[in-house]
């Protein structure tokens, strides 16, 4: 058990650190429940070449002895790399078009997983993942994480003030928070849930983010401030500690014992080009 | 709280004083437009103990929100005029009476998975079995709302796995295995999402028929089968002693 970190949310969601949970009752709880979990992730121009590792590092770590369903949403298809998967799992593409700048393009993620499960995925997947494509699995990722609504704590602002979180400030954005509120400040990288969940709300995420279009502005953050947005009045039903989000470029803290999934050191400059 | 456990090896909460904002709790209640229910038992001499519980039922358990209390009773004309509150309805149901206690107690999770069948699972969304005899000091909240809620016995609290109360004789339905278990749950206080309890009280009945049949009854009666079953379906929050606390102790 862990006493030096908080592991239950004031609205009694568990929060998931090494040493809360013990993986054998998980398993014989979920296992013989057939579930098939999907993962999304985005490899749009230069990011297909983080595809290779993702996928390599997820055979190993993410959800073993589940059935998988990993749909890697590209406007590239040539470019993603052929990866030997376990039995049970399966890779599909999902061709999408490329808008002409990072940030439009990583707030269309919620307008296009939202119709992706409208279409396809809510046939095939019980929960689904929605992750960043530029990250690599250290470490298990098992059904620990399985829940209603998902989201994840950004590794940054863990242990940070809540006045300091990098909510969008303005109040003409459908994204704002006012100081003084707001629980957790969750990473944009990892979110996920029931598909009818997640379904429900990419769509108001995707609502959000085009009212601010319609506005004429973009939340500090993209599509992560809308997110947290979300998550505050519609709070998350289980929440990740930063093991399963991590920064490769910070420095590991006392309460880190185990980094499960975490960035790819790269320039960004170089790669949103 | 740091002192205490908050959280299962399953990721379930364990509820204490001081881990929650019911607040926060009461807002996403609401939302969402729930109906709980209450099914307590008034047989024989118990019936002493239906003021005492209403009042204070009626005044603490999920205060502010629509309760309705199912009240089974042998004795309905022992049931003085009581004032409920505006959210809330009281439903007086007769029952039979049978000799002993225990059977009273068994019969319990039969008449409960019954009567949810034909009339509760219309009625509310969750359902919750209190024992009679207990009343409420403090508010009980929307904390305790989830599928399956067990609550940890406050006799068994500090004790060790081997020397807690479950039934250990095979030949008996509700035996658990040497060595095994979670927690101690007291059979006073537990419920969850109507479905869920329907499971429960019918595996429990199951049980307690079988066990009937090969002229065998468990340690502590239904209890012992509630231990069982929450062994083998784990409960998705579990409520700590503070939400029965035996007087005596």
């Amino acid at each position: 058990r862990r006493q030096d970190v908080l592991t239950v949310t004031p609205w009694l969601a568990p929060i998931v650190w090494e040493g809360t949970f013990n993986s054998e009752i998980l398993d014989s709880a979920y296992r013989p429940l057939n579930l098939t979990i999907g993962v999304t992730a985005f490899a749009i121009g230069k990011y297909t070449r983080f595809v290779g590792h993702f996928l390599e590092s997820a055979e190993k770590h993410f959800m073993k002895g589940y059935r998988v369903n990993y749909y890697i949403f590209t406007d590239n298809p040539e470019t993603i790399p052929d990866v030997q998967l376990q039995p049970g799992r399966r890779f599909v593409i999902v061709p999408i078009k490329k808008y002409p700048s990072w940030q439009e393009i990583s707030m269309r993620r919620m307008e296009a997983i939202n119709k992706h499960i409208a279409e396809t995925s809510h046939q095939e997947v019980d929960y689904l993942f929605c992750l960043d494509i530029d990250m690599v699995f250290y470490n298990a990722w098992g059904p620990e994480t399985l829940g209603d609504i998902v989201a994840a704590i950004h590794p940054g602002y863990f242990n940070v003030p809540r006045s300091q979180f990098p909510y969008e400030r303005r109040s003409s954005s459908a994204a704002y928070i006012p100081d003084g509120e707001g629980d957790f400040y969750y990473g944009g990288a990892v979110f996920g849930g029931l598909v009818k969940k997640v379904y429900e709300f990419t769509k108001t995420c995707h609502m959000t983010i085009l009212m601010d279009k319609a506005n004429g502005i973009m939340a500090a953050w993209q599509e992560e401030s809308h997110l947290n947005r979300h998550f505050l009045s519609h709070k998350p039903s289980k929440v990740l500690s930063p093991e399963y989000l991590w920064d490769d470029r910070k420095p590991k803290p006392p309460e880190i014992h185990l980094i499960r999934f975490s960035t790819v050191d790269k320039n960004y400059k170089e790669v949103r080009d | 709280r740091r002192d205490v456990l908050v959280l299962t090896p399953w990721l379930a909460p364990i509820v204490w004083e001081g881990t929650f904002n019911r607040d926060i709790l009461n807002a996403q209640y609401m939302q969402k437009n729930l109906v709980t229910g209450v099914v307590t038992f008034a047989v024989k001499k118990y019936w002493f103990f239906i003021e005492g519980f209403m009042s204070s039922a009626n005044k603490y358990f999920l205060a502010g929100h629509q309760v309705n209390f199912y009240l089974f009773t042998d004795n309905p004309e022992q049931i003085s005029h009581l004032q409920m509150a505006a959210e809330n309805h009281l439903f007086v149901i007769t029952v039979q009476n049978h000799s002993q206690w225990q059977d009273i107690s068994m019969s319990r999770m039969d008449i409960i998975s019954r009567y949810i069948l034909s009339q509760f699972q219309y009625e509310v969304d969750y359902l919750y079995s209190i024992d009679i005899d207990v009343q409420l000091f403090e508010h009980i909240g929307v904390e305790i709302i989830d599928t399956l809620v067990g609550t940890i016995s406050s006799w068994q609290y500090t004790a060790r796995r081997e020397s807690k109360s479950y039934e250990t004789r095979t030949e008996s339905q509700a035996a658990i295995p040497k060595g095994e278990g979670d927690f101690y749950y007291t059979a006073s206080f537990y419920g969850g999402s109507v479905a869920e309890v329907y499971k429960l009280t019918r595996a429990c009945f199951k049980g307690v028929m079988e066990d009937r049949k090969n002229d065998i009854e468990a340690r502590w009666h239904d209890e012992s089968h509630l231990n069982k079953y929450l062994l083998y379906h784990k409960p998705t929050r579990l409520l700590s002693p503070e939400y029965y606390w035996d007087e005596e102790l």
